[in-house]
């Protein structure tokens, strides 16, 4: 009862502010259009598939997932620093309310995020099936990652350095590293290398995986992303049970 | 019968003793007041009573359940309006005003029923659809304090609810605190001496981390021969006239 009360506070928080509904929705939006723009304007006979709405959306539909990040550590660290966050701290809500009630609604939002990209890059060619199901699911993990660490962000830093870290830096890392924007074997070497390394070409990969049909391509990529994201997440748990308990709420 | 009693109560960070050995009792229905310098341990001891952080030493007992003990039976019976103005902004009054009743175990017919009983005793009953961040700052801290009173707590913890105001906001809220007296234990921290004067039943005064005087404002004058409220506070915390 209580996480659903905290639930349902943080999507309207989340969502009554019109840039996070820009982010969080127009913005894949605009990216699909716009790499669609681009695959169209590449010849037939070049066959370069780089931009095709198949490779294109499923990177966008992970890509998009890292506003999340900037969304839950925006919160987290505006209720701490209004007291809001004291106010409830006060109350007998427990660690679990408070855990469960700022992930679980992004969570919702990410699923109703990939949808919408799907939906969209089905109007601009994208074969729509049961596959597509699969990819949506994919989404959850890798936001459950971003998740983790907007909390771990938001609990111990201002909002300014929150959106700095979560929304500049870990958007372009994101977007960067993804493969999304420029492919990763036409840069190759050390870039790639640490690409690899980093959960969010691996979450791409899975996706893409999930939608040609791919299933083995799915699972190993997909652990590293969960690898990922029980580590920071767990580590966002812990800073937000310790917040409780510590001093300064 | 007394509704807060605390014993030897403690909080240390490191090598600073924040609250040192607070011994006070707080009989039901009293409005008492804890006046200090910054740093004096107000907001810590208030933290300490409501839970949000653990004694190093001593205990206190509220309404019979120790906080170190139940904690949740505490947080149960009580509640608090922080220093700044801890409202979900992008929620609407009644929405806030809901969010908190939920929290505290109220049906959703019963939330609305009285977060609208308390918009009215708290003059926000024409703004209940806005959002709380369009509300003026004297409106904000009403809010703030109709949201720690809307879960029916009988200890409530005001820390600096006037902080900020100007000076009609100010009175307009000492309004509503004054009709809380006799029906709710308040705890009121605050910097200014006249609104302690105007609201409270007794006055303690904290000078780094040690309550050095308890009484009614007329007692702390005499006690200290001085003519003033704040040349009592003064002289008790270790100021010249």
């Amino acid at each position: 009862m209580k996480i659903l009360l905290f639930s349902k506070r943080n999507a309207k928080e989340i969502l009554r502010d019109p840039i996070n509904l820009f982010f969080g929705l127009g913005f894949p939006l605009v990216l699909l259009v716009l790499f669609s723009i681009i695959n169209s304007a590449i010849p037939a006979e070049a066959n370069n598939t780089m931009f095709s709405i198949e490779n294109t959306a499923p990177g966008i539909a992970i890509f998009g997932t890292a506003f999340f990040a900037l969304f839950s550590g925006m919160l987290l660290s505006k209720d701490r620093t209004t007291s809001f966050l004291m106010r409830l701290f006060a109350s007998p809500m427990t660690a679990l309310d408070f855990i469960f009630g700022y992930t679980l609604p992004i969570l919702v939002m990410a699923m109703v995020q990939g949808c919408i990209t799907f939906l969209a890059a089905a109007l601009l060619g994208l074969p729509l099936s049961v596959n597509t199901l699969l990819a949506i699911l994919i989404v959850l993990p890798i936001t459950t990652l971003f998740v983790g660490l907007g909390l771990l962000c938001g609990s111990s830093l201002n909002e300014k350095a929150v959106s700095g870290i979560c929304g500049a830096l870990l958007t372009n890392i994101a977007g960067w590293f993804s493969g999304v924007w420029i492919p990763l074997d036409l840069i190759g070497g050390v870039f790639k290398q640490i690409a690899e390394v980093l959960p969010f070409y691996h979450g791409v990969e899975a996706a893409k995986g999930a939608i040609s049909g791919d299933f083995n391509e799915i699972l190993p990529h997909l652990a590293v992303v969960l690898g990922y994201a029980v580590v920071f997440y767990g580590l966002a748990v812990l800073a937000l049970w310790r917040k409780m308990g510590s001093d300064k709420a | 019968m007394s509704a807060i009693t605390t014993t030897n109560l403690t909080k240390k960070y490191n090598d600073v003793t924040a609250v040192d050995g607070l011994n006070l009792s707080i009989e039901e229905g009293e409005l008492f007041a804890l006046l200090g310098m910054n740093g004096a341990g107000k907001t810590t001891t208030i933290k300490m009573l409501s839970c949000l952080i653990r004694p190093t030493d001593g205990d206190a007992v509220l309404l019979g359940d120790s906080i170190k003990d139940n904690p949740i039976a505490v947080k149960q019976k009580t509640n608090v309006s922080p220093q700044e103005t801890a409202v979900a902004p992008n929620l609407t009054v009644l929405e806030n005003l809901e969010l908190i009743a939920g929290i505290y175990g109220r049906s959703a017919e019963a939330s609305t029923k009285s977060a609208k009983e308390l918009s009215l005793r708290f003059g926000l009953d024409d703004v209940l659809k806005k959002k709380a961040k369009t509300l003026s700052g004297g409106m904000q801290r009403r809010l703030s304090i109709a949201m720690a009173l809307i879960s029916d707590p009988q200890i409530l913890f005001l820390d600096e609810p006037t902080l900020g105001l100007d000076v009609l906001a100010r009175r307009e809220l000492w309004a509503s605190i004054k009709q809380l007296k006799k029906q709710v234990t308040i705890i009121l921290t605050s910097h200014y001496l006249e609104e302690v004067e105007a609201l409270s039943d007794r006055i303690g005064v904290m000078t780094k981390g040690r309550l050095v005087a308890v009484g009614t404002s007329a007692e702390l004058t005499r006690q200290t021969g001085t003519a003033t409220l704040e040349d009592a506070f003064v002289t008790l915390s270790g100021g010249e006239l």
